[in-house]
């Protein structure tokens, strides 16, 4: 079990050095790169738009029934700001990145290999990990950012939207408030996850796709273990970042 | 004298215990449309994974213009491979890419052409194979002979020595299994490459094969033109030259005895309820 666990991580180890070495060759044609971006990212804006503001919605309303028992409401546009940049903001994107893009990447991936599309690549003396792999993962990579940055302004117009609209918090403290205590460390500390979660997620993804089995239920496996293994990651990635910029 | 285009000497190939070739040696001469035949499941499509590299040989040697593919590195293997052209079983069309695109495929990977020198390049070849008018047509749109004429195109723009045809006929109504053997044999004629076929379809084997390979129990079971194995006495020849249902291949898989079988099957059930 240990044994075929740390087989498993050396041979996606092994596999994202190959990767990564056929990143500069994607990048010289960005055409494939770019076209990536809009599949894994314009594709799912209205998935990430929608959840955002639902989760913005939350925000305002737990943040207003919290903070106006200290008497704090004022301080709403503060705990959404903070709450959606450092941790909802990465987290849920990436959890729906893997549902929706890294899902549709395996899948993909993985039918192109059973209907021997990558091995016609290969006769052709093409290399997939080139032509196929390295453009998706970069595309994915590149995406996720955006997307939370697209969160995190539809989460926030969202928590104002109730604090502000509904539950009357002052708009001038909601957003001055938060113009000041929000600093550059914490819009940071979204990037870097954001960064991170969108390669553990784009690897995953390319990784299970690749190494499907070339059968229905093979693709429907990975298809599976994509979104079990990306979302596992997230939440640990996440715990072992925010460990180390609170411990900064 | 320049080395043949495929030479095969003493190949054995196992997956897991069991056994797929045994012994196998094969000579594919320059020019020549060169078949190889045999009964379902007796490693036709596997003998093309090993000569192309894509697998390699537990034993014997495998040469592709006189190099060997399990010894030579991946640049090596893949400059082999672009002296080849592949038609695939199901076409293996990008299906991301229209009829054109996928055409131009090998040649935007492999060279830096001028889009007009690319469009007259790859409109030549789909002309080639009469699908010029379905240039712009994604591969959901074909059927399965269209399909496999774009395939056919993409695989002979790169001008390759050596085209690799694997189950070409399959699935495909009358008019569509004539195009393809009209095409195959055309190309083989005007381009001077080098063919290999591999198939099951006797009739169309015999119209355009110079030589042919009867493979059967991961050996070589006959040797000849296609008139000397049509006149052999050798009871496997003859059984597939005909399309006898039973004899030397049997028509059962190797099984134990049936009442057994059924018994020893209905048993677990039995507990189960």
């Amino acid at each position: 079990m240990i044994g075929a666990s740390l087989g498993r991580i050396g041979a996606v180890a092994v596999f994202l050095l190959r990767v990564l070495g056929q990143c500069p060759a994607a990048l010289a044609k960005p055409r494939a790169v770019i076209h990536q971006i809009y599949n894994a990212g314009a594709r799912s804006l209205i998935i990430i738009m929608l959840c955002g503001l639902f989760v913005g919605m939350v925000l305002g309303l737990q943040g207003f029934d919290l903070l106006q028992r200290f008497g704090s409401e004022d301080a709403l546009g503060v705990a959404a700001a903070l709450g959606l940049l450092k941790e909802l903001g990465p987290v849920v994107t990436a959890l729906l990145f893997a549902g929706r893009a890294g899902t549709a990447l395996t899948s993909e991936i993985g039918l192109m290999r059973a209907t021997d599309q990558l091995t016609a690549m290969e006769m052709m003396a093409v290399d997939p990990l080139r032509h196929v792999i390295a453009p998706r993962f970069l595309g994915g990579v590149i995406a996720m950012p955006l997307l939370v940055a697209i969160f995190d302004i539809v989460g926030l117009f969202g928590a104002q939207l109730i604090g502000v609209q509904l539950m009357a918090v002052d708009p001038g403290a909601f957003w001055s408030q938060m113009q000041a205590a929000v600093e550059l460390d914490d819009v940071n500390e979204g990037i870097v996850k954001s960064l991170c979660f969108g390669f553990a997620c784009s690897l995953i993804a390319v990784y299970e796709g690749y190494h499907a089995p070339p059968t229905a239920q093979g693709v429907g496996l990975a298809t599976t273990r994509t979104v079990v293994v990306s979302s596992v990651l997230v939440l640990l990635i996440d715990y072992m970042l925010t460990a180390a910029f609170l411990g900064r | 004298m320049s080395a043949p285009p495929v030479c095969i000497r003493d190949l054995y190939y196992a997956v897991g215990t069991r056994p797929i070739f045994a012994g196998v040696d094969i000579d594919v001469a320059q020019g020549q449309i060169t078949a190889v035949m045999g009964p379902s499941g007796t490693g036709k499509t596997t003998l093309l994974r090993l000569l192309t590299g894509q697998v390699l040989a537990d034993r014997g040697r495998i040469e592709l213009f006189g190099e060997s593919v399990a010894e030579v590195d991946k640049a090596g293997l893949y400059a082999l491979r672009r002296r080849t052209g592949m038609l695939f079983q199901n076409g293996a069309l990008l299906t991301d890419l229209t009829v054109f695109e996928n055409v131009a495929f090998p040649v935007r990977a492999h060279a830096r052409l001028p889009e007009s020198v690319l469009r007259r390049l790859v409109l030549s070849k789909l002309e080639a194979v009469g699908l010029r008018g379905a240039a712009e047509l994604m591969p959901s749109q074909l059927s399965g002979g269209m399909a496999r004429r774009v395939a056919l195109a993409r695989a002979i723009v790169m001008d390759p020595d050596l085209l690799i045809y694997d189950e070409p006929f399959v699935g495909l109504d009358p008019i569509s299994m004539g195009v393809i053997v009209r095409l195959i044999r055309e190309l083989n004629e005007t381009l001077g490459v080098t063919s290999i076929v591999v198939s099951h379809d006797v009739e169309e084997l015999a119209s355009i094969a110079h030589y042919s390979y009867l493979l059967s129990e991961g050996r070589i079971v006959a040797a000849g033109t296609p008139d000397e194995l049509a006149r052999s006495e050798e009871p496997v020849v003859r059984q597939f030259m005909s399309g006898a249902a039973d004899g030397p291949v049997p028509f059962h898989f190797p099984a134990g005895d049936l009442a057994a079988d059924i018994l020893r099957r209905a048993e677990p059930r039995r507990r189960r309820s």
